[in-house]
């Protein structure tokens, strides 16, 4: 996997855009943009008014990303780890946020946001799991 | 009306995550890894995506109620607990694994990619053996 460029610009509207995403969300329908409670509110395909909304949350989230990725140039050349940690990954990230009840937009963004002592706790416990992570399989094993 | 917004919210989302690169779990991935060529990318998008909603929240959560909905449906437990601690630190190892969070997985299946389409059915089974664990404990 190669290295990639330092972009603070693209990065900052990104942000800004998600941010408010979170703020049209919260103003609209009075929700917080948590992407991982609105993927696990998918699971259920109980097609209740809470499944209802998520899915066009999710509808709109595949559309954007659709729509801007021939001209974001950060979209471009995306790469992925091997099939054994994309399995590993994934269902890590379905568990614990489950039990976590977020992730880096929920507690990240919405969270921080509304100053959540929870949230804080969260995103300090998973940014510091996931640099050692990367520590250990970039320089300890993949050394 | 309530759907026009959520749809918008969603769009918008999808937009920034293409923009800000972090759809590429190796633009992530970069971040994450301190000791190698670092790209501080993310720390922008988390600053800039955090400082626009703190604003925004700080006038919307003034009002009554959300403009097509009942009221706000805010998150109300406080616990700090091993559950929080404990989760929040499996899904910091399975980020640092995969470079995927939920967002720019779900995103990224705009693509096609199958490895999009694999993350996203692995991690719904985390999730579905987090909930039946939860029944199994809770009961």
């Amino acid at each position: 996997m190669g290295f990639t460029l330092f972009t603070p610009w693209a990065g900052l509207a990104g942000g800004i855009l998600i941010g408010l995403s979170a703020v049209i969300l919260m103003a609209g329908a009075g929700r917080i943009a948590g992407c991982s409670g609105i993927f696990r509110g998918l699971l259920t395909l109980d097609f209740s008014s809470e499944f209802v909304w998520r899915a066009i949350f999710i509808i709109g989230l595949i559309a954007g990303a659709a729509a801007a990725g021939p001209f974001a140039a950060n979209a471009q050349n995306v790469e992925f780890v091997g099939t054994p940690g994309l399995v590993i990954g994934g269902v890590l990230v379905g568990f614990g946020t489950a039990l976590a009840h977020g992730c880096t937009s929920g507690h990240g963004i919405c969270g921080l946001a509304r100053f959540s002592p929870r949230s804080l706790v969260a995103v300090i416990t998973f940014m510091l799991a996931a640099i050692i992570t990367v520590f250990i399989t970039r320089h300890v094993i993949g050394a | 009306m309530q759907r026009v917004f959520i749809l918008i919210a969603g769009m918008i989302f999808g937009i920034g995550l293409a923009v800000s690169g972090m759809i590429n779990p190796a633009k992530v991935l970069s971040f994450l890894d301190l000791a190698g060529h670092w790209d501080a990318t993310l720390l922008f998008v988390m600053g800039g995506g955090m400082l626009t909603a703190m604003l925004g929240y700080h006038f919307v959560l003034k009002r009554k109620a959300p403009l097509f909905a009942d009221k706000f449906y805010l998150p109300t437990s406080k616990d700090i607990d091993l559950r929080l601690i404990g989760g929040s630190a499996l899904f910091g190892i399975g980020w640092g694994v995969s470079g995927f969070c939920p967002g720019p997985a779900v995103a990224s299946l705009a693509y096609g990619h199958w490895q999009s389409i694999l993350f996203v059915v692995a991690m719904g089974a985390g999730a579905l053996l987090a909930k039946s664990i939860s029944l199994l404990t809770d009961a």
